[in-house]
């Protein structure tokens, strides 16, 4: 157990800056995610903890003690790779018993520590076959196991449920939840995977184009979203966004196509008249009688709810969620209730707040 | 995964193969075939008349002591070719995997004394070598070594050695160098996490990984060097002094082209080619059973 600081950590590789500059707090036991679209920069963050990437700038602080400038075998860290990198040549129990053999313990520890890991993972009966002879999910169990049976001070996951099929991922998922709570090791979980994102951590970096946009619990950043990158990124099918201007007193914002939506929870600054984006779920959506209306093209139901996606009167796109089923539609009229709305400054992207 | 090809009759498949059968015929079978029959004959030495012998020569060939001499110094000769080359580029290859600036450039200096004619690479050894003209040569004299190949014998076979292992290394660095970049990356990076530093590394990780490609090269290495090395050392000493650089390859040309005793060479042909084919047999079982377990 242990906690993690970054300091100002910054990679480029010759001229290209990956990474600009992120400052992070983990508190001993909590479970990060980093989520973001491929080449944010997840992984190299990821990789310059691990030690296999040498940061351009910035502080490593594991446990109090920087460790940036060690190499990774002198940091005590676990990595679960993406495609499991086991050692092919070796058994499940000599792949679990190597990093503890380096470390010389003696025979009979190395025995009842992979023994017990192997017992919490289910893996008893596979201890000497070798890679090759296991399942994609049995893989993915010894690469836990290997990484847990150290006892490290930090856990790193690199998007280590990408290569299951979808039944299985799920219950991985539940599975890693359950293990990283049971032995509190802080862990920092990289992902592009919104639900991995959502479900398994404690607190949530979402990082786009090398920089964090937002660090929060998942339920706050579903639900205040820093701004429109984070907005579309997070919630599946992804956030509406129509361009409106601020009006009535900075009260209300009035729709490019027209309509008005007063603000819920009060009064944006800024002249009447500035340019915003105005969000809002699929699933907040409301049929209205008075309201905007939707060419339905195409309808998506999936069981409990069906998504449907249509086009406003100036083309844009607008995906509307609706509980049960809607067959045969072919156009409808909405509205977007004042409490669910998210407003965004249009320059900059960035979340408008109250006051 | 097995891909078959169906094909409608057997005269197409018998025309595509028959170049490769011709080529096989030509150049193996029939020259093959030519020893085997004259290894059970011996001729007169104007070669007018050949009279049938059986297995005389393999049992004369056997009870030479000098013979024998020159089975275990050939065998010496290719383990030490064998395991100075392999190790040498081993060693280069695992420094050119490296991330290191110039990388190609490196790559292909290393690979260029492959090309190199093995007469080319003696006459380079030579003027390397020798005593009076060659620079280390000279170096040796001078530094109170009694150096001179053409007469010590030890020194000679020394010299074939490195010479012939020389010309193998770029073979053996390419082969290393792909096997050591078919390695995933993670695999390395994880024992990296696990604490694995260098040599240890190197052992645990890496060699074991690249054991089918070194398994498969020391056959190679073998029959390089019991075969092909022959230019360089015939070039280099004739075999000489006395018979301290003489392999068997060498042995059956003197015998056969030189002293005209076609029917020993001949017998000696035979053992040699039985030996390939024990080697090549062995080494398809090795790594027949290396690429399913």
């Amino acid at each position: 157990m242990a906690s993690l600081v970054l300091e100002d950590l910054r990679k480029s590789f010759g001229a290209t800056a990956v990474l600009h500059g992120i400052d992070l707090t983990l508190q001993s036991g909590e479970m990060l995610v980093i989520v973001g679209a491929s080449g944010c920069g997840k992984s190299t963050l990821l990789r310059l903890v691990a030690g296999l990437e040498v940061p351009t700038a910035g502080r490593i602080i594991l446990d109090g003690r920087d460790v940036a400038p060690l190499d990774p075998a002198a940091r005590d860290i676990a990595m679960v790779f993406q495609n499991y990198a086991l050692y092919p040549h070796m058994s499940v129990f000599d792949n679990m018993a190597y990093g503890l053999r380096i470390r010389g313990l003696s025979k009979a520890e190395i025995a009842r520590r992979v023994g017990d890991t192997a017992t919490l993972l289910g893996l008893e009966t596979l201890l000497q076959r070798r890679p090759r002879q296991l399942s994609g999910g049995q893989r993915q169990r010894v690469a836990m196991g290997r990484a847990i049976v150290r006892e490290p001070k930090l856990f790193l996951f690199d998007e280590p449920l990408s290569n299951l099929d979808a039944k299985l991922r799920v219950t991985m998922r539940a599975e890693i939840r359950r293990l990283q709570r049971r032995m509190a090791v802080t862990s920092l979980y990289v992902t592009h995977d919104q639900v991995e994102a959502m479900t398994l951590g404690d607190r949530l970096l979402v990082l786009h184009q090398g920089r964090a946009v937002q660090l929060a619990t998942p339920m706050e950043v579903f639900e205040r979203p820093a701004d429109t990158y984070v907005a579309g990124f997070i919630g599946a099918p992804s956030m509406n966004f129509l361009p409106a201007t601020l009006s009535h007193g900075g009260t209300a914002a009035t729709l490019d196509l027209g309509l008005v939506r007063p603000f819920a929870d009060g009064r944006r600054a800024g002249e009447d008249g500035r340019k915003l984006i105005i969000g809002i779920r699929p699933e907040h959506i409301v049929e209205a009688a008075d309201g905007l209306e939707v060419q339905i093209d195409l309808v998506e139901p999936l069981g409990s709810e069906t998504v449907l996606i249509g086009r406003l009167a100036n083309g844009d796109m607008l995906s509307v969620k609706v509980a049960g089923r809607a067959q045969g539609m072919e156009s409808m009229r909405v509205t977007f209730p004042p409490a669910n709305l998210h407003v965004f400054d249009a320059q900059t992207g960035l979340r408008l707040d109250p006051g | 995964m097995e891909r078959r090809t169906i094909f409608p009759g057997w005269t197409l498949p018998a025309l595509l193969l028959l170049p490769q059968l011709v080529i096989s015929f030509i150049f193996f079978y029939w020259p093959a075939a030519q020893a085997i029959w004259s290894s059970l004959t011996r001729e007169d030495p104007f070669g007018l008349s050949a009279q049938f012998v059986g297995l005389e020569n393999f049992a004369d060939l056997f009870a030479d002591p000098l013979y024998v001499a020159t089975i275990w110094r050939t065998l010496f000769f290719c383990a030490a070719v064998a395991a100075l080359s392999l190790g040498i580029a081993l060693l280069l290859a695992s420094f050119a995997d490296r991330e290191i600036r110039a990388r190609g450039f490196y790559r292909t200096m290393l690979i260029w004394p492959y090309a190199i004619a093995s007469a080319m690479a003696a006459v380079l050894w030579i003027l390397l070598l020798h005593p009076q003209i060659g620079m280390l040569g000279r170096a040796l004299v001078r530094a109170g070594l009694n150096w001179d190949y053409q007469l010590n014998g030890a020194q000679a076979l020394l010299m074939v050695i490195i010479a012939s292992a020389w010309k193998q290394i770029s073979y053996n660095f390419i082969f290393l160098l792909a096997g050591l970049q078919s390695i995933p990356k993670t695999v390395i990076e994880a024992a990296r996490m696990d604490g694995a530093k260098g040599f240890h590394r190197f052992r645990t990780i890496i060699l074991p990984l690249l054991m089918p490609t070194v398994y498969f090269l020391v056959v190679v290495n073998l029959v390089y060097a019991a075969f092909d090395a022959f230019g360089t050392i015939w070039a280099l000493t004739q075999g000489g002094p006395g018979k301290s650089t003489e392999t068997l390859v060498v042995k059956v040309y003197r015998d056969g082209v030189v002293n005209l005793d076609l029917g020993s060479s001949a017998a000696q042909s035979v053992v040699l080619m039985a030996g390939v084919i024990l080697l090549t047999a062995l080494q398809f079982r090795f790594l027949g059973k290396k690429t399913t377990s």
